[in-house]
């Protein structure tokens, strides 16, 4: 990296590692999720071993078998706080107070600082649930005898490797919906309603409520090419092995096409806004 | 004035203040709608793939499904009080201007911001509730709608339960911890799906500790005349509510000793 990018990047390093370090503090937090999220995880795993036994053919007639449903469902809950459904309440904090007037009166570019600082947000919540998520359904899970509910290994260690690629991704755009979100609060001065609604349109596309592979066959198509399957399915598919080679690069390229989308979507919105923007507060 | 239009006259000042905001007001709502709509979602593409689960249709699960969400939904209105109770009353000392009322402090505290917005929740449980009669099918009769009712009452009193104990933990912790979830959306998740399904133990702690089987499978299993697979009695669903109202009566008497270990945080 040339000195002078790594001095241009700066300013967005440090945003993104402030933020990342002050979330990482909110262990409590994690704690009370994580355990929400075992519970919600174990009702799943339940669900689907009695959906998948019932019959000898329901395997037969589904994309993916009961072990790699559950390792979704784990891997879902684990990534769980990577779903856009809420902006960075910090920023919404800051147009309310009206302290949005002092980024706008940084010399680095808005649109950046923000995106670095929500990244951070998202990264510092969602490392910790992970690593608890991993060591719960991968390794306590299987020494208590339940191996048949355990989280299993990625197919290949290509497949691990595409999928921790996948996740990095999915993390950059988790971050340019969160950045559309954010400005839509900055819009709308209240984020509430927004969440309300974004919240099921996200869990659902994502395929975070269920694998989107068992949804119906008819609607896999628009499914799999739409913006929120980057979130969970592609790196999923990519853990499974199912996306490999060419396809790999595919799932992989297509995240990359709808950061890129979202991000100037993204950039586009603030700067109207901004030009918009009347200042709260004295 | 009496407690009961005491209690009125918080929820119509409640009520009227949200009512302020209208388009706050309708997209929360809306969002409550859609967000616990989702779960039917999953519920419906398991059973459009899978076509049935241990003998069970989409129209009885559909029936356990919009039993649970109604009863969440006015317990979740009612409780809201004691869901908070820990970031808005002990912390800021709010409590003791409470406290110091000549009411009912229970009363004060269902009253407190009852929430137009689970609407959504209890409109979208009706409509799933709609769904299962055309879909079961089941035949609504006096002794059915009772049952029904009966199972209602029970659960919102189980759910209220579950937001005082929620409440009661805040005055040991002084905040509002989100592990209660756990217990509330958790359970509405866990009751959404027929008993029958779940390992041994986790049907134990349904039935036993926290008994949201009894205010869901059984009276469900009772509306559709059918048996249960598990052995359960058939009088089972026409009593079985009534662990509700124990679960509550139980959840106050927790209440209780919290409220005397109770201390000003003197802000």
């Amino acid at each position: 990296m040339s000195r002078g990018l790594r001095a241009a990047m700066r300013p967005y390093i440090a945003a993104f590692a402030s933020r990342f370090l002050q979330m990482l503090q909110y262990r409590t937090a994690a704690l009370a999720g994580f355990a929400t999220q075992c519970w919600w995880g174990g009702i799943k795993v339940m669900v689907f071993a009695a959906f998948y036994g019932g019959t000898a053919v329901a395997g037969a007639s589904s994309p993916m078998s009961l072990a790699q449903a559950i390792t979704y469902t784990w891997l879902a809950q684990g990534m769980l706080v990577l779903m856009p459904w809420m902006g960075d309440p910090e920023v919404g904090q800051a147009v309310r107070t009206g302290a949005v007037a002092y980024d706008r009166l940084r010399p680095v570019d808005a649109y950046a600082l923000w995106f670095a600082r929500s990244a951070g947000w998202i990264a510092a919540r969602l490392l910790p649930r992970v690593a608890l998520m991993a060591a719960f359904a991968a390794v306590a899970l299987p020494l208590a005898g339940l191996g048949d509910w355990a989280w299993q290994l990625p197919a290949s260690v290509a497949a691990g490797a595409a999928f921790l690629l996948s996740a990095g991704l999915a993390l950059l755009l988790s971050t340019a919906m969160v950045m559309l979100l954010n400005v839509a609060a900055t819009a709308a001065l209240n984020e509430r309603g927004i969440n309300a609604v974004a919240t099921p349109v996200v869990i659902v596309l994502s395929g975070n409520l269920l694998p989107l592979a068992l949804l119906p066959d008819a609607w896999q198509t628009a499914l799999r090419v739409q913006p929120l399957a980057g979130l969970m399915d592609i790196p999923a598919r990519l853990y499974f092995g199912q996306l490999s080679g060419w396809h790999a690069a595919g799932g992989l390229g297509l995240q990359c096409f709808w950061i890129a989308v979202l991000v100037a979507l993204g950039r586009l919105a603030m700067g109207r806004t901004m030009r918009n923007l009347q200042v709260q507060g004295g | 004035m009496g407690a009961f239009p005491l209690f009125l006259r918080l929820v119509r000042a409640s009520v009227g203040g949200q009512a302020r905001y209208p388009a706050s007001a309708l997209l929360l709502t809306v969002g409550q709608f859609l967000g616990t709509g989702i779960e039917m979602v999953a519920v419906w593409a398991l059973f459009h793939r899978f076509g049935s689960v241990q003998g069970w249709h989409i129209g009885e699960v559909a029936l356990f499904y919009g039993l649970v969400n109604c009863m969440f939904a006015i317990a979740d209105a009612l409780g809201r009080g004691f869901d908070v109770l820990g970031t808005e009353f002990l912390r800021t000392g709010a409590f003791d201007r409470l406290l110091l009322r000549p009411r009912p402090l229970a009363l004060q505290l269902m009253g407190h911001d009852f929430r137009l917005s689970r609407l959504g929740r209890l409109l979208q449980g009706m409509a799933v509730l709609v769904f299962a009669t055309h879909q079961a099918p089941i035949a609504w009769t006096p002794a059915t709608v009772a049952v029904a009712l009966f199972a209602l009452v029970g659960g919102i009193a189980l759910f209220l339960g579950i937001l005082v104990l929620q409440g009661t933990l805040a005055f040991w912790t002084v905040e509002s911890l989100e592990i209660a979830n756990v217990l509330t959306y958790g359970g509405v998740q866990a009751a959404q799906y027929p008993l029958a399904l779940y390992a041994n133990w986790f049907r134990r702690v349904l039935t036993f500790v926290v008994p949201l089987a009894c205010v869901a499978y059984y009276p469900a299993l009772a509306i559709l005349g059918k048996p249960d697979p598990l052995g359960a009695p058939a009088w089972m669903g026409e009593v079985s509510p009534l662990a509700g109202f124990v679960f509550l009566a139980a959840a106050f008497g927790a209440w209780r000793l919290g409220l005397r270990r109770y201390a000003s945080t003197g802000s």
